[in-house]
């Protein structure tokens, strides 16, 4: 039971660089059809509570896109990344509502404070061979749930603290008008996904793959690999961070210690593998369709979260590699089904 | 702090590490089979309390037989998820089949929370309710049940693995899987042997703890974390290692909530997780540069 | 298949995302009312009434942490709706309570939440059950201008006030000043504490702290606990050994019986009281003989029949426990009367002022000597909260039974002052 049954036999590259030149073209255009979508969406969905949904979703995404680039490129687990959206969303909480810092440059310091965070607990641990940064993971997210709760004076305890709003230069984002702050919401996961596309592009972005499929063959390269891997996890926790903020500053203006805990760093586990780890869009697809399969499950009442357990382990038996990839052969299985029915049908016709 | 009150601290830990202790082997099972951390761990002791609880309360059974029946409940359940969730898949990642594991707990759970409601069931303690005084420290006569549960299972099992024909399997299966292989030893066997007895001893956790705990559907979640916990502690995947890591982290919750803080006990526990990570990565029993 | 998705896999990336825009645009023209709602009871036959429904939200935390309080609430508000329409609804009118579960989640609040007053149009919100739950949404709703009556007791629900947003639940600052009052009487004056570190537990602990100085207590020992706790000894153990004449444990759930047990077991000698978070039969099942002489302030919901029979509540709390028991098969609690008060208050708001978020807001706003399972309701413009002390009594456990403290305690403790707020 390892990872060598995931590999699928690749068409072979005519050319490295055509590849990657071609590979790159389709990413522009990928994502800019998700900046077009973003932009026009509002104007066919009109119901508040329909754009409420689709800003979670974002923030789910930036949080899945950063665990992604560490799962999927440099196959390492974090088992408590709800601890730096944590970090995150009380930093520039407390900094905003308590102290009376603007939003922006509290949200650079959350950042700063979660980065540190995360390069102390991944720098010891990722210097090691095997899963040690998951079992660290689990220990810090369990120890920042803790604080949450106990640091009454500062956090406020479980009975949680309210936000204000972000302000830019005299303006204020009215966050109560889901509208504008979808479209900052989603303007925020425009840019991370441009950021993550490229870095994983890079050259560290290559030689973070190079690692996940053999960490020995990059270790010969010439790849500090524990460096690497140090980097990613680091991004990966700012990711989380910057969610935070948005989280923070979000229509609730509320922060309490429940979102940040346990159950919310299984949920992200699960949403990236669901969606394929290792893949651009994997995030997006997991994202989507675990929001979707709780809206579409709530009149279940108390089968609910049954059926969700259900689905859960029937796409992952069906699916190993996740939605995003299943989808993809899917789509090419039924094109090639189509050419070939096509092909026969213009063969009988001749 | 008198040195009583220390005595009493270290008795009453010592009494919840048991309990950690068992859940620890019920992870390290798995995981020596297929590598994978089974995230369903917590709701087997779930299983084993709510059922004993219901088979008293509900159907009148004696003690002894609730129990039986728990425990081959759970099993079935552990077979079950083997069978039907984990066998398919096995040829995916180890995330993967981690993720299942984890669609299973919400899956067990789920269907805990409809048939028995929210709320907690108690369950009568085996042999009495009335405390026992040693040197100076109480503890009631159903930890003595906890530490003898675990201290019997633990024999149980060095005894299965020890003299057992598919005991053997299981270790050849957990030091070179390929190697047991061309052994004639089928694999997929193995890791049904491992759920099924992952299952049972998570059963058999949860029906000592309950008397002291009360069942509830929802108490899997964080004795599964606390159990995962000591299974790193004593070193992944090693049996010994798991049950001492279970009750060093029983003792040390208790001298941390009496003598340090107890808002901070739960993090205390995973304080000391980190710092063992750091300076003995393999955990305490672990193999020296072993993958975890 | 490690590296990033191909040009091949463009059509799916856009197919995926066009989904999501099929689904959301697609969705607004299927209404979800189709869907029987959970626990969903079939229409009455007789004496139904006609016209428009009327729509009330119900927010509960029927699943999550806080499942044991929010099940009660919503089967609650379930039979209430049942009865109201049997009776002729209101004014001719039916009412219909949307049921939503919170999970016990904030994000998870506020979107039912947003649902329920945007696509299901509701007048008005009764629960959630927790405080936190409760939080998340009181801005959204001040902004849409629907009232709100919440299910949970923390005061910074109430206080300070907000236009649309009131509760129901016995406040711990009643609580703790009732249980004041019964210490003076005994010439208990000093405490130690044991509070749950949970929303609950901490707003306890701060009202403990800061009613004691001027009760003439002293709180000698201070020790927290988890929910999720098995093992309480050690904390115990610190408050044995301290010089406390009574231990004060704040918290809800299986925490406070194990507590109550633990103590018994370790030979406590001093009163173990507990707060109201604690007034259900799980608690006595839970701790055994550990609850036998546990005193706690309490809901007169819980000694019904041993009140007085010119107690103004008494009829309607025996008839509340009769008909709960007799629907569901099992024994009503103080928190499925919270969603009762709140359910009737917002009734009794839409039958004197109407149907408009505004009027029932006025409506409850106006509400006064209410008589309800919690105690006797009056709200008023700076009072969003309104019970007193006087809503709860002491009563301790004799033989694994519920009994009412004798009344010359349980007085003294509401004369000393009256907060309104």
């Amino acid at each position: 039971m390892n990872a060598t049954a995931e590999t699928q036999p690749q068409p072979v590259a005519e050319n490295e660089a055509l590849v990657m030149a071609r590979r790159r073209r389709a990413q522009k255009l990928q994502i800019l059809s998700l900046f077009a979508l973003v932009i026009v969406l509002p104007l066919a969905v009109r119901n508040s509570y329909y754009i409420h949904v689709i800003i979670f979703i974002g923030l789910n995404l930036i949080l899945a896109t950063g665990l992604n680039l560490l799962m999927g490129y440099a196959g390492q687990v974090s088992l408590g990344h709800a601890a730096f959206f944590g970090i995150g969303a009380y930093a520039s909480g407390i900094l905003t509502a308590t102290y009376g810092w603007n939003a922006w440059p509290a949200m650079l310091a959350a950042l700063v404070v979660t980065c540190l965070v995360a390069w102390l607990v991944g720098r010891p641990t990722l210097r090691l061979k095997g899963h040690y940064l998951a079992m660290a993971t689990l220990g810090v997210g369990i120890i920042v749930s803790v604080v949450l709760r106990q640091w009454v004076d500062l956090t406020g305890g479980p009975a949680g603290m309210k936000t204000t709003g972000i302000t830019t230069f005299g303006w204020e984002l009215r966050s109560d008008a889901d509208v504008h702050y979808y479209y900052f919401v989603w303007g925020w996961v425009c840019v991370l996904t441009i950021l993550f596309a490229n870095l994983v592009e890079s050259r560290p972005g290559r030689a973070l793959r190079a690692l996940h499929d053999s960490e020995l063959a990059a270790q010969i390269l010439g790849i500090d690999t524990a460096a690497f891997k140090v980097r990613a996890f680091v991004i990966s926790a700012a990711y989380a961070s910057i969610a935070g903020t948005l989280y923070a500053h979000s229509s609730m203006r509320f922060i309490s210690p429940t979102p940040f805990g346990f159950q919310t760093s299984i949920a992200l586990l699960v949403m990236v593998v669901l969606g394929g780890q290792g893949t651009l869009w994997g995030p997006v697809v997991g994202a989507v369709t675990i929001t979707f399969i709780q809206e579409f499950l709530r009149p279940f009442g108390e089968w609910e979260i049954v059926v969700y357990g259900l689905i859960l382990m029937v796409l992952m038996v069906v699916m190993p590699g996740g939605l995003a990839r299943g989808l993809g052969m899917l789509w090419h299985w039924g094109r090639e089904r189509v050419g070939r029915l096509r092909a026969a049908r213009a063969g009988g016709g001749a | 702090m008198t040195a009583v009150q220390v005595w009493q601290f270290f008795l009453s830990g010592l009494t919840t590490g048991g309990t950690y202790a068992l859940i620890a082997l019920g992870f390290s099972l798995v995981y020596n089979a297929t590598g994978v951390i089974n995230f369903a761990q917590g709701e087997f002791v779930m299983l084993g309390g709510m059922i004993t609880a219901t088979a008293i309360a509900a159907w009148g059974l004696p003690l002894w037989l609730a129990a039986l029946i728990a425990v081959a409940i759970t099993t079935v359940v552990g077979l079950v998820l083997d069978r039907a969730a984990i066998r398919p898949a096995r040829h995916s990642s180890v995330v993967v089949l981690i993720i299942i594991t984890v669609g299973a707990s919400i899956f067990i759970r789920g269907l805990a929370s409809i048939i028995w409601g929210p709320n907690e069931r108690p369950l009568p303690a085996f042999s009495g309710e009335a405390p026992i005084v040693i040197f100076g420290a109480t503890i009631t006569a159903q930890s003595l049940w906890v530490l003898g549960a675990t201290l019997v299972t633990a024999l149980i099992m060095w005894a299965i693995f020890e003299y057992t024909i598919v005991g053997k399997a299981m270790r050849a299966c957990a030091i070179n899987p390929h190697a047991a292989q061309l052994c004639g030893i089928e694999l997929s066997r193995m890791v049904s042997w491992s759920f099924a007895l992952a299952a049972a001893v998570g059963a058999i956790a949860g029906i000592v703890l309950a008397p002291i705990t009360m069942a509830q559907y929802n108490v899997g979640t964080m004795l599964g974390l606390k159990g995962f916990c000591a299974a790193i502690l004593g070193g992944l995947g090693n049996g010994l290692g798991g049950i001492l890591g279970g009750l060093v982290l029983g003792v040390l919750e208790a001298l941390g909530a009496g003598l340090v803080s107890s808002q901070y006990k739960d993090a205390i526990a995973f304080i000391v997780l980190i710092i063992v990570l750091l300076i003995r990565p393999s955990g305490l029993l672990g193999r020296e540069g072993g993958d975890p | 298949m490690r590296t990033l998705m191909s040009h091949k896999t463009l059509p799916l990336a856009l197919l995926a995302l066009m989904a999501v825009a099929v689904i959301l645009v697609g969705c607004p023209p299927q209404p979800t009312e189709d869907v029987p709602p959970m626990d969903a009871t079939p229409p009455v036959e007789d004496n139904t009434p006609t016209g428009e429904a009327i729509k009330i939200g119900g927010i509960f935390d029927t699943s999550g942490a806080a499942s044991a309080l929010g099940e009660p609430e919503a089967n609650t508000a379930m039979m209430l709706q049942e009865k109201i329409n049997a009776e002729g609804g209101i004014d001719g009118r039916p009412v219909e309570i949307v049921i939503r579960d919170t999970k016990g989640d904030e994000v998870e609040g506020l979107t039912v939440t947003k649902e329920l007053i945007e696509k299901e149009n509701v007048v008005a919100i009764v629960g959630p059950s927790r405080s936190g739950t409760t939080m998340a949404i009181i801005d959204y709703i001040e902004s849409a201008e629907v009232p709100l009556v919440s299910c949970a007791a923390a005061r910074a629900i109430t206080d300070p006030v907000k236009k649309w947003v009131f509760n129901t639940p016995q406040s711990d600052e009643d609580a703790v000043t009732k249980i004041f009052g019964y210490c003076n009487a005994q010439g208990i004056t000093k405490i130690a504490t044991m509070t749950a570190s949970s929303g609950f537990g901490i707003e306890g602990l701060k009202q403990l702290e800061k009613l004691a100085p001027a009760a003439g207590i002293e709180i000698v020992g201070k020790e927290e606990f988890t929910d999720s706790d098995k093992d309480f000894a050690p904390q115990l153990t610190n408050i044995k050994n301290s010089d406390a004449q009574a231990m004060v444990c704040w918290g809800i759930g299986p925490a406070p019986s194990l507590i109550a047990k633990g103590a018994h077991d370790l030979g406590f000698e001093i009163p173990v009281i507990m707060s109201h978070g604690v007034a259900n039969q799980r608690f006595i099942d839970g701790a055994g003989e550990g609850a036998e002489g546990v005193i706690l302030p309490a809901g007169k919901l819980l000694v019904a029949d041993q009140l007085p029979d010119d107690d103004p509540h008494k009829e309607l709390l025996l008839q509340y426990a009769a008909d709960y028991e007799a629907k569901y098969d099992k024994a009503a609690d103080t928190f499925g009367g919270h969603a009762w008060d709140a359910v009737m208050i917002v009734v009794k708001a839409i039958e004197a002022n109407g149907a408009e978020p505004a009027q029932i807001r006025d409506g409850v706003e106006s509400t006064t000597d209410f008589a309800g399972i919690g105690g006797t309701f009056n709200f008023s413009a700076d009072a969003h909260y309104g019970l007193n002390p006087e809503a709860f009594v002491m009563v301790t456990i004799q033989n694994g039974e519920w009994t009412l403290l004798d009344a010359a305690s349980a007085d003294d403790a509401a004369t000393d002052e009256e907060p309104t707020g």
